[in-house]
């Protein structure tokens, strides 16, 4: 059984459509990218992951269980965690605030929640040394380190991952996908949204590729790499 | 006036201690105001009427109950907070579930504020409502002997009990978990939805914090001037919302150093300014439009990002 399994999603913003009808699943312990133009609804589908909106219909099971329904601080508590677009960060809160609030639907002891804040800072060390800082005074990427860090926190069992390059500097962008397989590594399955297709599928096990909210082509990522048609559309060149 | 009142030390301690008081309320009642603008984005219009009530319940208990003041207090601001609450389930949330933009939430705490004050008309008449001298205790303390600065107990109880909450406030809202969970809510509602947390239990808990501010505020107030009354709210309504952006909207600091300025200014215009008790409030709105000219964001405020 799939960790992920959508089937027949729609999300709609009054008249217009922006998911038409998406099926796919998501295998525990993959890097799943998903690629397409703006507009192609990849967005609106992680949005109706999330439970921030609401899908029109369709089902999505997650760890076997229909979350299509629960209220998006529910689906956190179930384990998929989504760092959105434009980070997200609590601005006017300190890095450590960020980091411990990522933490707000653990049950477990204070100890592992504990063993888990070391982890995040082990993992990116810029944030360690700004842990007193306002969140809102960190640079791009640190935002991007910190929206990240902070949704380990929850300890995910997916990680849904929208546009984390963006805006960053070419340098920065390397290092955030190098963390992102390292995250991957340590066992948590990631879905992953990118604008930088050649450098997602790179690290990604699979892809899907979404064209006017819907599924275009899936297949595993070197096939997709080397698929003319997908490069020609979505991958420019090299 | 007397000119020799400017350079006497006593009638300047007196006034600072009578504006300090004074300050003290108004930042109580901003405190609360506040903290529900930063979560909300909407300003609670009910908070004033809010605050009358509870300057009722606190009278009841404690004038026709016979309570003491420290169970009037907590009275207060239990029936605060459960009015608050109630405005949160039968004005807010409604619309907020409908999508409502903010001015009709406005405009729907307006309604509510009418109704509050036109049921306290129906059920206590008009005329005001006064402590009997056995709660009041009439004879204040004297700092420096008879002819010193004047005390009174109401005003010894009033800036306890403030600085007790503003305190208590502060820590709630910079160490504890939720105070931090309100803090994320009204930094980004999306964002704090992201981390698992229950958007709509955090706006319940801020109303229930607002409103039981609000209950102290009432009951202090109502102590102060010895008169109740269902049209009491106006009086601080405006001044309430003045310190609130005075101190930088949603800003909790803010609204405790606005609402000291504003005590302070008002009283010190009554008693240094000829004819002063009639131009007070010109003179402190003059000065707060100077400041917001200074710094449009408020004392306290960098802006948008810089909320609860």
């Amino acid at each position: 059984m799939s960790l992920l399994e959508v089937r027949d999603l729609e999300v709609r913003y009054g008249s217009i459509e922006a998911v038409r009808g998406l099926s796919f699943s998501v295998e525990a312990g993959a890097i799943v990218a998903v690629i397409g133009a703006n507009g192609a609804g990849k967005s609106s589908t992680l949005l109706a992951l999330s439970g921030l909106v609401r899908a029109s219909s369709g089902s999505i099971a997650f760890g076997g269980r229909d979350i299509a329904a629960l209220r998006p601080d529910r689906i956190v508590r179930a384990g998929l965690v989504q760092v959105p677009e434009g980070r997200a960060i609590l601005a006017p809160l300190t890095v450590a605030e960020n980091i411990e609030l990522g933490a707000w639907t653990r049950r477990d002891a204070a100890a592992e929640v504990a063993k888990d804040e070391e982890r995040v800072y082990a993992l990116f060390p810029r944030l360690a040394e700004r842990r007193l800082q306002l969140a809102g005074s960190l640079s791009g990427g640190e935002q991007q380190m910190l929206a990240i860090g902070r949704a380990l926190m929850a300890a995910p069992k997916l990680l849904l991952l929208d546009e984390p390059s963006m805006g960053l500097a070419p340098m920065l962008v390397s290092a955030i996908f190098e963390t992102i397989a390292e995250i991957r590594r340590s066992g948590t399955t990631i879905l992953l949204v990118e604008q930088n297709a050649r450098q997602a599928l790179r690290i990604a096990d699979s892809g899907l590729v979404l064209a006017h909210g819907r599924l275009f082509k899936r297949g595993p990522s070197e096939e997709l790499l080397a698929d003319p048609a997908i490069v020609e559309a979505f991958l420019g060149k090299a | 006036m007397d000119l020799s009142l400017l350079a006497d030390p006593v009638f300047l301690a007196q006034n600072l201690v009578d504006g300090l008081s004074r300050g003290a309320l108004y930042g109580v009642y901003a405190m609360g105001f506040t903290l529900i603008f930063g979560v909300l984005d909407i300003l609670n219009l009910a908070h004033a009427a809010t605050f009358m009530w509870c300057a009722f319940v606190g009278w009841l208990i404690m004038a026709a109950g016979g309570a003491p003041l420290p169970l009037g207090l907590v009275a207060a601001m239990i029936a605060g907070a459960a009015i608050a609450l109630m405005l949160e389930f039968v004005a807010f949330r409604p619309l907020r579930r409908e999508g409502a933009d903010k001015l009709s939430s406005m405009i729907s705490s307006i309604g509510a504020s009418l109704i509050m004050v036109s049921v306290a008309e129906a059920v206590f008449g008009v005329q005001t409502r006064r402590f009997p001298n056995s709660v009041l205790n009439p004879k204040p303390f004297f700092i420096g002997g008879a002819g010193g600065v004047r005390i009174s107990r109401a005003q010894i109880l009033i800036l306890a009990a403030s600085v007790l909450l503003m305190v208590a406030l502060g820590l709630f809202i910079r160490k504890s978990r939720m105070g931090k969970a309100i803090r994320a809510v009204a930094a980004s509602q999306k964002a704090a939805r992201l981390l698992g947390i229950d958007v709509n239990s955090v706006i319940v808990v801020t109303f229930l914090v607002g409103g039981a501010l609000a209950g102290a505020a009432g009951i202090l107030v109502a102590l102060l001037t010895n008169n109740i009354v269902p049209g009491m709210g106006n009086q601080i309504e405006l001044r309430g919302l003045a310190v609130v952006i005075l101190g930088g909207m949603g800003n909790i600091e803010g609204a405790v150093v606005g609402g000291f300025l504003l005590g302070l200014v008002e009283t010190l215009t009554i008693a240094y300014v000829p004819g002063g008790s009639d131009i007070k409030d010109a003179i402190a709105f003059l000065i707060l439009f100077i400041i917001l000219l200074v710094k449009p964001n408020g004392i306290m405020g960098r802006g948008k990002a810089d909320r609860a």
